[in-house]
């Protein structure tokens, strides 16, 4: 189980910073999140109904050797696209193999747990475990 | 890619951190009402005002309310910021919403980092209560009005753990966060510091609003339970709510007898409460004499309940189950019904 070079780098520069640096860049991830393709917009305005923070995530692996990942989350979900855009840096290009070795766990290595609490950071493990079902089930067979 | 421009963002952070020795700094010219270090015991009704540090808003359309001294408008709230005695909370889902601009002099309680207790699934005590208050220079004596994402249900939840140590004046925003950012009000992004308060030690009153699987198990078949999640999770269908697998249960439906009553039927789409004669109908099926118990998944959505029958329509005897699905529908051998029926309690054992 190893991080891409793109993740090692976030994790290093979490680990750099106090709490308060880190909820910082965190905000910056956040802003940092590039809107959705024009193609994908359409599927990200489906309304989920109760959902707590709307997150919308696509994975395209029709090339193993660069996966692509899209992801949407309102302005008003700041962590939630903090996550997402953590993920997005860290694994968009990378290969199908590469995000398969990263640990389901890699949340936890961010330092993140007293800046947004353990309960949340829960949300970005779920990110990554959907992310990593979707690039087996489409390079399978 | 990240670490060639990080260096420039933190130091325009630092830059904005040293202008923000500001004007919040000195704002609590409130030493006439703060009546010094003075353990006030539990209130057997803590919502009951005994004293009104900043004058109610008088807004016509609260005025139906049971309780309508526990709402603020946004252009009352806008009106009053500064006021001596006044402290603003806000309390979200997204913990870092508050960092992306909030009302000015606000300042942020976060539920699960400042009001659940770090070890035990329970509330913090009276000292760190306390604590927390002294940190963030509220008096026991100020008027605290809070606010938040999701129609208030954080803040309700706030409001409601405030309640537990009866804090006697606290408000919630009607609207919430929502009211005040769609009218376009001003933001800021200052975190005000006040001076540290001494907010007295008092012990945590669990018993008027709040409810343990113990006791929810006595109630059922002789006090009304209320389901407030979406009808997907009453039925049993879903076990929690999409995308928040880790907040789900191994057993999915409702308690038995409870009825299903979904929190957002009490708020308007633009999160504000429904009017009084609304809110009576939805609740129609609830005597409000009789004693009553709320819950959800983790008794966020149920405090916003507890909030509405408990101020808007003035009954006074309503707990929140706190535990609510999360706990039992984990529980072994807890009762469940599944579907659309709240059907009858079990037979004797």
């Amino acid at each position: 189980m190893t991080l891409t070079p793109a993740l090692q780098e976030i994790v290093d520069d979490f680990a750099a910073l106090d709490d308060r640096d880190r909820a910082t860049l965190l905000l910056e991830f956040a802003d940092d999140l590039p809107d959705l393709p024009e193609h994908l917009q359409t599927a990200a305005m489906e309304p989920v109904p109760e959902c707590q923070s709307p997150i919308f995530l696509s994975v395209d692996a029709a090339d193993p050797a660069a996966v692509r990942l899209y992801f949407s989350a309102p302005r008003e979900a700041p962590t939630t696209r903090g996550f997402a855009s953590i993920l997005h840096q860290g694994l968009d290009g990378a290969s199908a193999a590469e995000i398969a070795a990263v640990p389901s766990d890699f949340a936890s290595t961010l330092n993140l747990a007293s800046v947004v609490s353990p309960l949340r950071l829960r949300g970005m493990s779920g990110m990554l475990v959907r992310i990593k079902r979707q690039v087996a089930e489409q390079t399978a067979g | 890619m990240k670490a060639s421009k990080k260096p420039v963002a933190l130091r325009r952070y630092v830059i904005h951190t040293l202008q923000r020795i500001g004007p919040y700094a000195c704002d609590t010219g409130d030493a006439q009402l703060t009546g010094g270090l003075r353990v006030t015991p539990p209130d057997p009704k803590p919502w009951e005002l005994r004293k009104v540090p900043v004058e109610l808003d008088p807004n016509p359309a609260f005025a139906a309310y049971a309780h309508p001294e526990r709402l603020v408008s946004a252009d009352w709230l806008s009106a009053h910021l500064g006021a001596p005695g006044l402290k603003i909370i806000e309390s979200d889902e997204d913990v870092l919403l508050y960092d992306i601009g909030h009302i000015p002099t606000a300042q942020k309680v976060d539920w699960h980092l400042n009001l659940n207790d770090p070890t035990v699934r329970d509330y913090i005590d009276g000292e760190q209560f306390a604590e927390l208050m002294r940190s963030k220079g509220i008096e026991r004596d100020d008027t605290v009005v809070i606010y938040g994402d999701k129609s208030n249900w954080w803040a309700a939840y706030a409001l409601w753990v405030f309640t537990l140590f009866g804090h006697p004046d606290v408000r919630l925003l009607d609207g919430g966060r929502d009211a005040w950012m769609n009218e376009q009000r001003e933001t800021s992004f200052d975190v005000p510091e006040y001076p540290r308060s001494d907010y007295p030690v008092v012990t945590r009153d669990d018993a008027p609003i709040r409810a343990f699987a113990a006791e929810v198990r006595e109630a059922i078949g002789r006090e009304p339970l209320v389901d407030v999640r979406s009808p997907q999770e009453y039925t049993g269908e879903r076990t929690h709510m999409p995308d928040y697998p880790e907040e789900g249960a191994l057993r999915g439906g409702h308690i038995p007898t409870a009825i299903s009553i979904p929190w957002a039927k009490a708020a308007a789409p633009d999160g504000r409460f429904r009017s009084r004669a609304e809110l009576e109908e939805v609740y129609a099926g609830l005597d409000p004499q009789t004693p009553t118990i709320a819950y959800c998944r983790i008794g966020e959505r149920s405090s916003h309940t507890w909030f509405v029958l408990t101020h808007l329509l003035g009954f006074p005897n309503v707990r929140n189950y706190d535990g609510s699905w999360t706990e039992w529908g984990n529980s072994v051998r807890a009762p469940i019904v599944t579907g659309p029926e709240p059907d009858g309690a079990p037979a004797a054992e």
